[in-house]
């Protein structure tokens, strides 16, 4: 590890790489079990944090799993309830039960009038099987965005954007006074001073995750124009 | 049969372009080439030039296409007009749909279809320039953008061609040696367990010859392998 360190780029796996054998290692995300082998599924950061072997793909799309916060547009007003395309093969659906806590009555109210098309909406993954993505608002944290920017980044980047306990995304907020959210299907909104200088900071991790000392060079990035 | 013109294709254990029997030509492989896609790459083998896009995993439409538990790959080779001494006719050939079909195949085995439920993982190659082994040369670029894709695959895919020359077993033909050969044999195979996803001939060859000549690719495969694996961390090495 050390001699990685020293030229800066992580350690790369590739798919197909024979990672450990299972005797010495346990498989995690981003590998399967072959022959008592565990092989690598993706191009991706090779992890190793205990016994665990992991890879975080450096490519992708997003695939919903139940639970998941994400960020969406709603693309159409159906019915009973919204389409929100959230950023993955699939469009995901938001029931008018789980997106409205009051009653409503069909008959009078007109459902753009909660989500229109174009919104942007903070949901949570409610389940996802075989492709049908069920949508939920019900919480605390989940409700329109209104105002700001949306930035798109490659969602397996998600954890490395948001740093150990938070502290690459507060780094970010706290240097350009921002606002930011980001949903784990890789969509980022962001409100308030300097817009353009976090979006900066985003894309920057997005292209240059698999660097050691990243936090490093965003502390640069970030105080450097100031002056 | 194997002289045209009256030059003899293999002579005193060279080939025309100066090349051993079992020896490839120079390999080159990028990958990450199109922004536009979700991954890329273009490898040539001598004047063989072949690029590939893949987009998604992505939504499949029409809807009846779709597979409810699996995604599906689409795959379009396309030669380029000018890619050829006389130009190729635009539009897919009966032998473009060919290998269109032959290129899929070549990676249904080694895709995680079942993770991508009624998606498309579509895969463009253009052939921009062709001089034999056209075919294996796009494999081997689609098995480099599907994995700069984030596709989760097992294992990548090697592929080349080998064939027979006034009796002589060679390896990766060019266009002139492809027109003439006795046989042509192009093999596309998973490359730590080799098993083969493509194996197609033309022509003639002896069992025992086949038997070699297999044996051969395979150890040349693993000098493409490593050749792949060599683009695909120079995409990240800054």
């Amino acid at each position: 590890m050390t001699k990685e360190k020293e030229n800066g780029v992580r350690e790369i796996a590739f798919p197909g790489q024979i990672l450990g054998s299972k005797s010495e290692y346990l498989p995690s995300s981003g590998t399967y079990e072959d022959n008592g082998n565990i092989v690598s599924k993706y191009l991706g950061i090779l992890v190793k944090s205990g016994n665990y072997i992991s890879v975080v793909p450096l490519a992708g799309v997003y695939v919903p799993k139940p639970g998941d916060h994400v960020i969406g547009i709603v693309t159409a007003v159906e019915k009973v309830g919204w389409v929100v395309d959230i950023n993955s093969p699939w469009e995901a659906f938001l029931s008018l039960s789980e997106g409205v806590e009051e009653f409503i009555d069909l008959k009078r109210v007109l459902l753009n009038r909660y989500y229109d098309e174009g919104d942007v909406i903070y949901a949570q993954i409610l389940s996802a099987k075989r492709g049908d993505v069920q949508l939920t608002m019900k919480g605390p944290a989940f409700k329109k965005l209104r105002e700001g920017v949306l930035v798109k980044i490659t969602p397996s980047k998600v954890p490395r954007l948001i740093g150990k306990e938070g502290s690459m995304i507060n780094l970010i907020k706290e240097k350009t006074k921002t606002m930011i959210r980001v949903g784990q299907n890789g969509i980022v909104w962001i409100s308030g001073e300097k817009i353009d200088k976090a979006i900066m900071a985003i894309k920057k991790i997005d292209e240059k995750s698999h660097i050691y000392g990243l936090t490093d060079e965003i502390t640069k990035l970030l105080s450097d124009k100031d002056g | 049969m194997a002289k045209i013109k009256g030059i003899e294709l293999i002579k005193d254990g060279k080939r025309l372009d100066g090349r051993k029997p079992l020896q490839i030509r120079d390999v080159e492989m990028k990958v990450g080439i199109i922004p536009n896609a979700n991954g890329s790459a273009m490898v040539r083998f001598g004047k063989t030039i072949a690029v590939a896009a893949v987009y998604g995993p992505r939504l499949l439409l029409p809807k009846h296409l779709q597979e409810g538990d699996k995604a599906i790959i689409q795959c379009r080779y396309n030669m380029a007009p000018f890619s050829t001494d006389d130009r190729v006719k635009p539009g897919s050939s009966r032998r473009e749909i060919e290998i269109s079909k032959v290129i899929r195949q070549a990676f249904e085995p080694v895709l995680f279809l079942e993770n991508y439920p009624k998606t498309t993982i579509d895969i463009y190659i253009e052939i921009i320039q062709a001089d034999g082994s056209t075919r294996v040369t796009s494999i081997n670029a689609a098995s480099l953008a599907l994995a700069d894709a984030g596709v989760p695959m097992k294992d990548l895919v090697v592929a080349l061609s080998g064939g027979k020359i006034n009796g002589t077993l060679i390896l990766d033909l060019n266009g002139l040696e492809d027109n003439n050969s006795e046989a042509d044999m192009p093999m596309a195979f998973t490359a730590n367990k080799k098993e083969i996803t493509l194996l197609q001939m033309d022509g003639e060859l002896k069992q025992e010859e086949i038997k070699k000549l297999m044996t051969e690719m395979f150890k040349a495969g693993e000098e493409i392998y490593k050749m792949q694996i060599k683009a695909l961390k120079d995409r990240y090495s800054e």
